[in-house]
């Protein structure tokens, strides 16, 4: 019998999951079930819909109202659920290629309109479940298999992203800050608006073995080594914090109205209450 | 280990990456054909590291309830 968190917030006949050894993505998954477990959400008041990806397998293996949709579209689905159902916790589990490419108009878009989703990448840098392709996070002169001489596009910083395009809560956390990851998931629930949260992971197939990093264990001594707070940030120098990953709540405002009370002050509005 | 704590594994779930062997700051684990064995349990502190870094679920602490 596994862990009590496990048997409580997982299909676990489905067990073991798909995703490689030392993959990030099984750390993360459970930092979202111990979010949603610390906040004591009923099982039946929870949503997780996910995309397409290895992130997005993670629907198939938590014990909630899942949905796995199509490419890029879990946003869009997660919208209409939320619009149909305010008071349900609607979760999306995505990844870096899900959420910012095919579907980063969708991310812009929610976080335009402020809806109340908690969005979770599960970032690894790279298309793993097609064969290691450079996804939109994959650091400048970092290697994929489209991408044999180094990627020259930038990449995105999933917080500032968000942040620009109106989300109202984002942080980043990571697969090796366990208690750090799980705190900015249960923020992202509570915050009334829209909550991107980004979780850095580790891809030792692919991102791992095309860049030379070593072993998944090296990997994550790089992550333990790399990963720094937002607060011990701001009292770096810019140049010692070159190449770091920046850990924490990046951004929140409580201050904007959430997109499904707006929408139902237009059906008052409209007589549509009546 | 700790009075009604138990450290527990699901060898059939484990994949081998060693992180809980890495992490663990009592030298309790190993891996054995690409299996967690907890080798030390005396030493284990029930620190739950391993239990929090394993992507598979193989290794957790358990309460015994009364």
């Amino acid at each position: 019998m596994p862990s009590k968190l496990v048997e409580e917030t997982m299909r676990t006949r489905r067990l073991p999951h798909i995703w490689c050894p030392g993959c990030g993505h099984g750390i993360l998954m459970r930092d979202v079930c111990q979010a949603i477990s610390n906040l004591g959400l009923p099982q039946e008041e929870v949503t997780i819909v996910s995309g397409i990806g290895c992130s997005s397998r993670a629907a198939g293996y938590m014990n909630y109202n899942t949905l796995h949709t199509t490419h890029g579209r879990a946003i869009a689905f997660a919208t209409g659920i939320k619009m149909a159902k305010p008071e349900m916790h609607v979760i999306v589990i995505t990844g870096d290629g899900d959420a910012t490419a095919i579907g980063g108009n969708h991310l812009i878009h929610a976080a335009r309109r402020n809806i109340d989703l908690t969005v979770v990448v599960f970032n690894n840098s790279i298309y793993g479940m097609t064969g290691g392709q450079y996804s939109p996070t994959t650091p400048t002169g970092e290697k994929g298999t489209t991408a044999p001489y180094g990627n020259i596009d930038g990449d995105f910083d999933i917080p500032k992203l968000s942040e620009a395009a109106g989300a109202t809560f984002t942080g980043r956390g990571d697969c090796f800050h366990v208690p750090q990851m799980v705190k900015l998931i249960e923020d992202g629930i509570k915050h009334h608006g829209f909550s991107v949260i980004e979780g850095v992971s580790i891809c030792p197939t692919y991102y791992g073995r095309k860049n030379k990093k070593g072993s998944a264990v090296q990997m994550m001594h790089w992550q333990e080594d790399n990963c720094i707070d937002i607060k011990k940030a701001a009292k770096m120098e810019p140049k010692d914090l070159e190449g770091k990953i920046i850990l924490g709540e990046m951004h929140k405002d409580a201050s904007r109205p959430e997109y499904c009370d707006e929408y139902d002050k237009i059906i008052k509005k409209a007589g549509g209450d009546k | 280990m700790k009075k009604g704590k138990k450290l527990l594994t699901e060898p059939k779930w484990c994949k081998g990456c060693g992180y809980c062997v890495e992490w663990c700051p009592k030298k309790v684990l190993s891996i054995k054909h690409e299996k967690v064995v907890v080798e030390n349990p005396d030493d284990c502190i029930c620190c739950g590291l391993c239990e929090q870094r394993c992507p598979d679920y193989a290794i957790w602490i358990e309460t015994e309830e009364d």
